[in-house]
């Protein structure tokens, strides 16, 4: 189990610094798209390589934030049944829902895609548009994002395992990042995660 | 196994696995990729289908309509932590402090305002809990309305412009983003305006649950009122025009309007001093996980989609609702509303947007197409507006109303749950009367579309 933990513990700080890097983007594509904005009105021009940035950007963001936003809890969920669940069968849905629902469907992305990659590289894909950027790189974002994923999944496995076991806590409350932010989380509930 | 079973089994399979509490995402994909098998297996669906599915997340990242998104949410965002919501909040509170009645307009406008930067409701509900919620019980307010009044005001972000659902709104329903802003636009003042007509009302029939502020609770009087409004309100107003009417008049694109937006707050919060990297980091950080979040649950329902319209689910669906719903359009709408209200008990506003939208809108095409021979896409924008006035509720009303959740919070504990629930019940009333008034005067958004 220590192993394991150590392996969870490595993948999460991947997606963790993964992440680090990908928050900048929004900055950048903010940035990007304003200055588009302002070139269009000024000079009544735009070029379709920084049009195309913006919404490379945007991918990039959410598929490359998807494995911490996960590791997060950030995904939402209907609650009805789940927010009435005890603390332990929380960590259950949580287990076998990584192992049956996310993990196989982020496999059977990961798979399908790479044909359809591996043609764009093979081609050197561009853009249809005049001026635009490769299409390659951006397609490739698309399995990369599946396998952080995946890796992230596990990490989740192994800890859910590791609570069922005792060799984790079970949290007992979910923090709300949102309160958190806010600093309206009791410190002793933030010692407890 | 026939093929006419599939789509119902499928869609009590998404039903069953949504409940079970699973991140919706992941829950849809599942749902997708195991009836595509079930499919595949009994021969209903080729499996090339399967090639289909990394086009669907391609196109999800294509979209340009969600790219609003994540710049509207940042502007909001860097607003809001950077301490100019709680300025505004606070001036506001002070001009109005004399009348009866007064903490609660300026949560009501304020609300408004911050709709008007900001999709995002946990954060409105959590500054003005904080701010205003201590003043308002301090000085006597009735509990249950000042707890309505903040959760409530909250939620107008939801119908406001720039306000993410209509953006959600505008993609799920194939038309344009700018056009259900301006369609939006009256009907949400309409609704601040009833917001502001029942605290008018209360202020003359019960007096005592809405007091005015005693003269030591006047902090900014005269020459300093008015300074804090120039450096508080004027501001933030001024940066809100500019981005709402470029894209009114049609020079931004609602896209570019929201980057420029948040450039601008950027700009705001650096020349007030109050920019700090903190702030930007935390400010990116939420950004990210929220286009996060919302892109994937999109790219979970264009998966279930790709197989539900692969055994003919969205003509089961539509069969089903043609023959159990009245025929006639307006009994058809209010019914469908009808449902959408029940629903959003249980499902949140993106849920609904992804998951219940797609599965109704041909069927609601069709009755646009009857009303609106010569545009259904006009009929389309009444429709938007009237089901996000409608889900707004789904924030307002227990168990799950996500406003109750973060005023509970921010609240001090001395207030009741109960006053909270029972304070937003008065605003629910008001919601549907506002759908009502929409389902039957279409012009109120029509009006207004380019």
């Amino acid at each position: 189990m220590r192993f394991l933990l150590g392996i969870s513990r490595a993948i999460d700080a991947l997606s963790l610094n993964v992440n680090k890097v990908v928050i900048w983007l929004v900055l950048l594509a903010t940035l990007v798209s304003a200055g588009n904005a302002v070139v269009r009105f000024t000079l009544h021009n735009s070029s379709n390589a920084w049009l195309e940035l913006q919404w490379i950007m945007f991918g990039a963001i959410f598929l490359l934030g998807a494995s911490y936003t996960f590791m997060k809890n950030g995904h939402v969920r209907v609650d009805v049944l789940y927010g009435k669940y005890p603390p332990r069968v929380k960590v259950w849905v949580d287990l076998l829902g990584t192992l049956f629902f996310l993990i196989p469907t982020a496999v059977v992305i990961f798979l399908t895609s790479l044909p359809w990659v591996a043609n764009s590289i093979a081609t050197r894909e561009m853009s249809p548009d005049a001026g635009g950027l490769p299409y390659w790189p951006i397609k490739l974002l698309i399995p990369a994002a599946f396998v952080l994923l995946t890796l992230q999944a596990i990490s989740e496995v192994i800890k859910r395992i590791a609570m069922l076991r005792g060799h984790l806590p079970i949290p007992e409350e979910e923090i709300d990042e949102e309160l958190e932010k806010f600093d309206l989380v009791d410190s002793s509930k933030k010692e407890q995660a | 196994m026939t093929f006419e079973v599939m789509a119902p089994l499928m869609f009590v399979g998404l039903i069953v696995f949504l409940l079970l509490g699973y991140p919706v995402a992941f829950s849809l994909g599942a749902v997708g990729l195991l009836f595509g098998w079930i499919g595949v297996h009994y021969d209903f669906i080729q499996p090339v289908f399967l090639q289909n599915i990394p086009l669907r997340v391609f196109d999800t990242l294509k979209n340009q309509t969600l790219l609003a998104i994540p710049f509207f949410t940042f502007m909001g965002l860097i607003l809001e932590r950077s301490g100019m919501a709680e300025e505004l909040l606070e001036t506001v509170g002070q001009l109005f402090a004399r009348l009866r009645g007064g903490i609660a307009y300026a949560v009501i406008l304020v609300g408004a305002m911050l709709a008007a930067t900001t999709g995002v409701v946990a954060a409105s509900v959590i500054s003005m809990g904080l701010i205003s919620l201590p003043v308002m019980l301090r000085y006597g307010y009735n509990p249950r309305v000042a707890a309505g009044t903040i959760a409530a005001s909250g939620t107008l972000a939801q119908i406001i412009p720039p306000s993410l659902v209509l953006i959600i709104m505008a993609d799920q329903l194939g038309v344009s983003v700018g056009d259900m802003y301006r369609g939006a636009f009256v009907p949400g003042f309409i609704l601040t305006g009833l917001y502001l007509a029942y605290i008018i009302v209360m202020a003359i029939i019960r007096p005592k649950s809405v007091p005015a502020l005693p003269e030591e609770a006047r902090i900014y009087k005269g020459m300093a009122l008015v300074g804090r409004v120039f450096t508080a309100l004027i501001p933030p107003l001024v940066l809100i025009f500019l981005v709402l009417g470029t894209i009114f008049i049609g020079v931004a694109t609602p896209t570019e309007g929201g980057a420029m937006g948040a450039v601008g707050a950027i700009a705001l919060a650096l020349i007030k001093r109050k920019l700090s990297w903190k702030l930007m980091l935390q400010a990116m950080e939420s950004t990210a996980r929220l286009t996060s979040f919302v892109a994937f649950i999109l790219v979970g329902s264009r998966i279930f989609s790709l197989v539900f319209v692969g055994v003919d689910g969205d003509r089961w669906v539509e069969n089903l609702l043609e023959t159990a719903l009245p025929k006639n359009p307006l009994a058809f709408l209010l019914v469908l509303n009808l449902m959408v209200f029940l629903i959003a008990f249980f499902l949140d506003y993106f849920e609904i947007a992804f998951i219940v939208i797609p599965l109704i809108l041909p069927a609601v095409t069709g009755i646009m197409e009857q009303l609106y021979p010569q545009d259904y896409k006009i009929g389309l924008y009444w429709f938007g507006v009237m089901l996000g006035v409608n889900l707004q509720t789904s924030f307002m009303h227990p168990p799950f109303g996500f406003a109750l959740f973060y005023l509970r919070s921010v609240a001090p504990p001395n207030l009741k749950t109960s006053d909270i629930y029972w304070g937003a019940v008065p605003f629910v009333i008001i919601q549907v009367i506002m759908t009502l008034v929409l389902l039957f005067n279409p012009w109120l958004v029509t009006n207004w579309l380019k």
